[in-house]
């Protein structure tokens, strides 16, 4: 064991530095926490009596909602219009199964595809834009895209929702059943992976560049940082894990309606990730567990007052954990520890 | 004499307004490279407009800013960061949520086009990881290098000011009142800190404090009424009836 001894400068130093230098590993390394909550996703799957659809709702909320972390948590940039990226990649995924193309592994990529084209355009056409005006435009771009495929009856089927969408079984093998099974499955698997990519994203220098412009864009600028470009990669990342998550929502429910990229569900994953926490990943699983238990429970109780309650649980986190569940956990099991 | 000094930074009959109020109308003002150049003048005289229009945070009327003899008025401020000019700013600009660590590894990603590497994790980039702790150590704050910079004290934020600029190894360092907040006591530390710090580099600072100018400055530059109205050394300055004028209205 090193320990640092001040009556030896030249050792002391050595020691602060390697202390130093294996900040960023800690960082990057992966927290018991974190690999008992994927084993805990994998061992649901095995309680009795469990609710495989509501867990698999749970997967698809939470991919939904780390993406909008990225944006939101780790560069600063709030958006009202979020569904709108899960929609496209939902009704991408919905004419591709419709027409023909109906491998769910490539129909998902490819939503993820068109999804994060759009994020690289809107990208760098609000690059510019910020505080309220974004929320604006955000907005208004959700909402033209929601107008449009409402009354494009013709194409999207408008309110009765795409009809006929044909998925295959997974890797030609695993058939989507009713019990939500394969379904289930199958959103772990891309939920995880996805959850990967923006892991690692998250911990590299470009996660860093995110966070400096967030925390100051004017410093960032004075580093000689390309900040727009910057922001069209975030956007598009973003959407595309946004698209991925309406993916997978056609894909296991072979069923995609307006709803899909209407501005309920880009205020609901916005409300997700602010009771679960930003800039951490998890509090968008977090959140979406919390959500979509009480929304499940409380609709039960009252089926047309459950937002009701989502509403007072926001003021309260929002009041009582200003940062959001996880960060207000993980500084209470500090303190524990630190005892 | 004035033959012989390389000329790094420039500026070329500057015109700004703000509105219709106009700030310079017809600047012209040149940096040796090596100086420790120091520009004064009055309250509200655009100090911190010049050094803005510098850096590309605003763009002129008309005029041009050179740097090694070629124009960089269009440059973006990036583009002029990526050429050389860095700065600080007057108010702390740091990345507050941040701890100083992960600031100058930042910087240094940044510095070194690092900063588009989305795969691999920052414990990969040794030699910024490297030289992010020794400049740290430079400048003394590897104390609180993992401490958030919010919760820093206010005259190791103003260091870190200075070491993240002076991290991307800039041929010119624009310091906007470095000692802003700081006791005079501070103030002359910080000075004789960054006299050290910084050998080597042509510095362009702003400073209210007479004291701290006339002590550290090699060169004081006036800004007055919309044009620098002498640029000579410090003992020429002080006793300049122009200066005199502006400063005591005699």
């Amino acid at each position: 064991m090193t320990t640092l001894d001040t009556s030896a400068p030249a050792t002391g130093k050595e020691a602060a530095r390697a202390k130093f230098a294996g900040y960023f590993v800690g960082l990057s390394r992966w927290k018991i926490g974190e690999v008992l909550f994927w084993l805990a996703l994998v061992g649901a799957y095995f309680v009795p009596d469990m609710n495989i659809i509501l867990l698999g709702h749970i997967l698809i909320w939470g991919l939904f909602a780390m993406s909008l972390d990225l944006l939101l948590g780790y560069r600063g940039i709030p958006s009202l219009g979020h569904a709108g990226f899960f929609g496209i990649g939902a009704y991408a995924a919905g004419f591709l199964g419709k027409y023909g193309w109906t491998e769910p592994i490539s129909g998902l990529l490819f939503a993820m595809a068109i999804a994060g084209a759009v994020g690289l355009v809107t990208g760098r056409f609000v690059q510019r834009v910020h505080g309220v005006a974004l929320l604006m435009v955000t907005l208004s771009l959700n909402l033209i895209l929601y107008d449009a495929v409402h009354r494009a009856t013709d194409v999207t089927g408008g309110d009765d929702g795409l009809q006929g969408i044909v998925i295959d079984p997974v890797l030609g093998l695993f058939r989507f059943d009713i019990f939500g099974k394969t379904a289930y499955w199958y959103a772990l698997i891309v939920t995880f992976l996805l959850f990967l990519v923006a892991r690692a994203l998250v911990k590299s220098p470009f996660g860093l560049s995110l966070l400096g412009a967030r925390e100051n864009t004017r410093r960032m600028i004075m580093l000689g940082a390309p900040i727009e470009r910057d922001v069209s990669f975030v956007f598009a990342i973003s959407a595309a894990l946004a698209g991925a998550a309406g993916a997978l929502l056609t894909q296991t429910t072979q069923f995609v309606a307006p709803s899909a990229l209407s501005f309920d569900r880009s205020a609901d994953v916005l409300v997700i990730l602010i009771i679960g926490g930003t800039a951490r990943l998890y509090g968008a699983f977090i959140g979406a567990i919390i959500f979509l238990f009480m929304r499940d429970w409380l609709a039960a109780l009252s089926p047309v007052y459950w937002y009701f309650w989502i509403g007072l649980l926001l003021v309260i986190v929002v009041s009582f954990f200003r940062r959001g569940v996880l960060p207000t956990l993980e500084t209470l099991l500090q303190r524990l520890r630190a005892r | 004499m004035n033959a012989a000094r390389d000329i790094v930074l420039a500026t070329r009959n500057l015109r700004m307004a703000f509105g219709g109020l106009a700030v310079f109308d017809n600047l012209n003002f040149e940096l040796g490279r090596g100086e420790r150049h120091a520009i004064i003048g009055p309250n509200g005289a655009g100090k911190t407009t010049f050094v803005s229009l510098v850096t590309g945070l605003l763009t002129p009327i008309s005029g041009d800013v050179e740097f090694n003899g070629a124009a960089i008025t269009r440059l973006s401020p990036q583009q002029r960061v990526k050429a050389g000019i860095a700065r600080t700013f007057q108010i702390n600009t740091l990345f507050r949520g941040l701890n100083p660590l992960e600031s100058m590894v930042l910087a240094l990603c940044e510095r070194d086009g690092r900063s588009g590497q989305a795969v691999t994790s920052v414990s990969r980039e040794k030699p910024q990881i490297d030289e992010a702790l020794a400049m740290l150590e430079r400048f003394g704050l590897q104390e609180g290098a993992l401490t958030l910079t919010d919760m820093l004290p206010y005259g190791q934020q103003r260091l870190l000011e200075v070491a993240l600029a002076l991290a991307l190894k800039p041929q010119v360092l624009l310091l906007d009142e470095p000692a802003a907040g700081l006791s005079t006591q501070q103030g002359h530390e910080l000075f004789s800190q960054l006299v050290e710090l910084t050998a080597g580099t042509t510095i362009l600072f702003i400073e209210h404090d007479m004291n701290l100018v006339f002590r550290y400055a090699e060169k004081v530059s006036v800004l007055a009424a919309g044009s620098m109205v002498v640029q000579d050394t410090p003992d020429n300055v002080r006793n300049h009836p122009r200066v005199r004028e502006v400063y005591l209205g005699v």
